[in-house]
């Protein structure tokens, strides 16, 4: 009985805690400049030239940042379990090293390279935000979704799945795509996801190497200019990235509850 | 195939040349342990050899040597007389039932069997057809649309060996594929492949560490230890003439029995009298439970320490003069209960010398 009146206790707190400057936000985005109420802030971000432009951009690099983490990861972490299981370890320890290591630092380091190496092939990696975001935001990727896609893997028969498919006939790609991939389905949506909602927030490494044009940085710009808009805005990004996770976990979700149904 | 083939181990040089698949001296070391120690076997166009040994014995790196999922560290495998040593697994041609857990989840039955002809590139209409057709083999015509999640362990083992009969491969690999089902499933399910196997006219190579299912399918068995082939033979052979004391005890129980020499190439076990089937001179027979029978009279007298009934045999544990003696005797009503006297008779007019 008292240890149950304790869970209350800290569910209680922690809402407060969550709830609270969430519902004073959406309080402050909908108040009328002089009193009232209106959508003025919400229309605002909507008619934002810089923050559509933003979006598109910053989809732009998530998509492009997904597709080539995938590509790296899943093979990776298929070879590493299937041949190298001692390796496991220090794969790991790599992956995590973006995390430790701050964005600032890596970003200094990056502008350093810009600055000092002036040759065709970095003049093209560093001509547009997406060309010169994408292979950052990979490695700062790298630790989530490979984290996620081995779990993944961790979770089915790999081996014996990809003896199978070898038995039939399928080189080791095929048995990674024809196989591995659909079977791995939810795992790699998750790694996908990840990746976007990393994307979608990065600003240290944008910012400092001067790729102005994404959504995070015009998010702050916008918030610069009218704290109301800046609030608006603040939560319609939560909402957005909500309804991304509640769309990534339904289609995977569903393929989850279907194999296991038996 | 000989009946009167040869009993003892092997040699591969000793084998016709139109072998279906041959290892010749094929040795994998691990680390410091030799998995398979020069092994030489070869396998007959249609026949079912069963691989038998412990777990460890080498029997599943043989079978993963020969799929290609591993290389030997010495010695060549050779399938219809071509060396596949150095070819990959996807294109060795081998048809191979895993343990469990094999389908690929995310496809239906009729995919699943259909997959290697995928890759083969035939054509969708004719994959549809090949597929329904060997579903309608291992009888699961009506569960093509099922995805192996929906289907029980045994059914998966159908569909896995539909799915390794579709591309009519030069050999059928089947890796413990019973080892994971209910017992009534077991039988049912080896005695299917079999007739699957016979119907198709398929050379196969079957692992398991099971004796009875070794014995009841196999057209030779081979048995592995330690790496080495023991004996290869037909089950009679193996289980009637075992070449090494291994053998004798891993095919079966067998009793070693002091045998006295009593002229003209008998012998006198347990106060009975047996032809000699073997070299003269031997002092120990092997005689297996059934040959073994307990009564009121004769033989030598012991106390029964334990009776399990199995059916139509009973098996006693006797303790007597010569130590436990196995019995297996016919099951009825009068058999003597455990700690009760009683005396253990030779049921069979020849004997075969223990081996060495």
């Amino acid at each position: 009985m008292r240890r149950r009146r304790w869970r209350v206790v800290v569910l209680a707190l922690a809402a407060i805690y969550f709830l609270v400057p969430l519902i004073a936000a959406a309080e402050f985005s909908f108040r009328k400049p002089g009193g009232g109420y209106w959508f003025g802030n919400y229309l605002a971000i909507a008619t934002n030239d810089a923050l559509l432009t933003g979006l598109l951009t910053s989809l732009q690099i998530a998509l492009f940042t997904a597709v080539v983490v995938i590509v790296l990861v899943v093979p990776t972490a298929v070879w590493v379990r299937l041949r190298f299981p001692s390796l496991a370890g220090v794969l790991e320890s790599a992956t995590i090293l973006p995390i430790v290591i701050p964005p600032v630092v890596m970003a200094a380091g990056i502008a350093f390279v810009q600055a000092n190496l002036d040759t065709p092939l970095f003049r093209t990696l560093f001509s547009s935000s997406t060309a010169a975001l994408t292979p950052f935001y990979v490695v700062l990727a790298l630790p989530f979704a490979y984290r996620a896609v081995d779990n993944g893997l961790a979770a089915i028969p790999l081996r014996t799945l990809v003896e199978a498919a070898r038995n039939l006939g399928a080189g080791m790609i095929g048995a990674i795509v024809r196989v591995v991939l659909p079977t791995i389905r939810s795992a790699v949506l998750g790694a996908a996801f990840l990746t976007l909602a990393l994307v979608l927030g990065e600003i240290v490494i944008a910012r400092i190497l001067l790729y102005t044009d994404t959504f995070p940085v015009a998010v702050v710009e916008v918030g610069r200019s009218a704290a109301g808009v800046s609030v608006a805005l603040s939560l319609a990004s939560l909402v957005l990235t909500w309804v991304l996770l509640l769309a990534v976990s339904f289609v995977g979700g569903r393929r989850a509850a279907g194999r296991s149904s038996s | 195939m000989t009946a009167t083939s040869s009993a003892t181990t092997s040699g591969a040089a000793a084998q016709d040349e139109a072998a279906a698949v041959e290892f010749r001296a094929v040795s994998r070391v691990f680390g410091g342990t030799r998995a398979l120690d020069g092994l030489d076997l070869a396998l007959r166009p249609g026949e079912l050899l069963a691989l038998l040994g412990p777990s460890g014995c080498g029997k599943t790196t043989a079978l993963r040597l020969l799929a290609g999922f591993d290389k030997p560290s010495s010695g060549e495998i050779l399938i219809d007389g071509r060396d596949v040593t150095g070819v990959p697994a996807s294109k060795r041609d081998t048809g191979m039932v895993f343990q469990a857990y094999s389908l690929f989840p995310t496809m239906t039955a009729a995919d699943n069997v259909a997959f290697g002809l995928r890759m083969r590139r035939v054509s969708s209409s004719k994959r549809k057809g090949r597929a329904a057709e060997l579903l309608e083999l291992v009888g699961l015509g009506d569960r093509a649309g099922s995805y192996p999640h929906e289907l029980s362990g045994g059914q998966q083992q159908r569909v896995a060996l539909a799915r390794a009969l579709a591309v009519s491969p030069s050999v059928l690999l089947l890796d413990e594929p019973l080892s994971a089902l209910d017992a009534r499933v077991r039988v049912q399910l080896r005695d299917e492949i079999r007739r699957l196997q016979l119907a198709e006219g398929i050379t196969t190579l079957f692992v398991t560490h099971d004796q009875s299912e070794a014995l009841a399918v196999a057209d030779r068995v081979a048995v592995l230890n330690a790496g080495r082939m023991e004996q290869v033979g037909t089950p009679l052979e193996v289980y009637g003439s075992p070449a090494t004391t291994f053998v004798s005890e891993f095919v079966g129980v067998v009793n070693r029995l002091p045998a006295a020499p009593a002229g003209d190439g008998s012998v006198e076990v347990l106060g009975s009298r047996a032809a000699l089937d073997g070299s003269s001179g031997a002092t120990t027979v092997a005689v297996r439970p059934e040959a073994l029978t307990v009564g009121d009279s004769g033989g030598i007298a012991g106390t029964v320490l334990t009776s399990t009934f199995l059916g139509p045999v009973t098996r006693l544990v006797v303790s007597t003069e010569l130590g436990e003696l196995t019995v297996d005797a016919v099951s009825r009503d009068t058999l003597p209960r455990p700690g009760s006297a009683t005396r253990v008779q030779l049921d069979t007019t020849t004997v075969r010398p223990a081996p060495a």
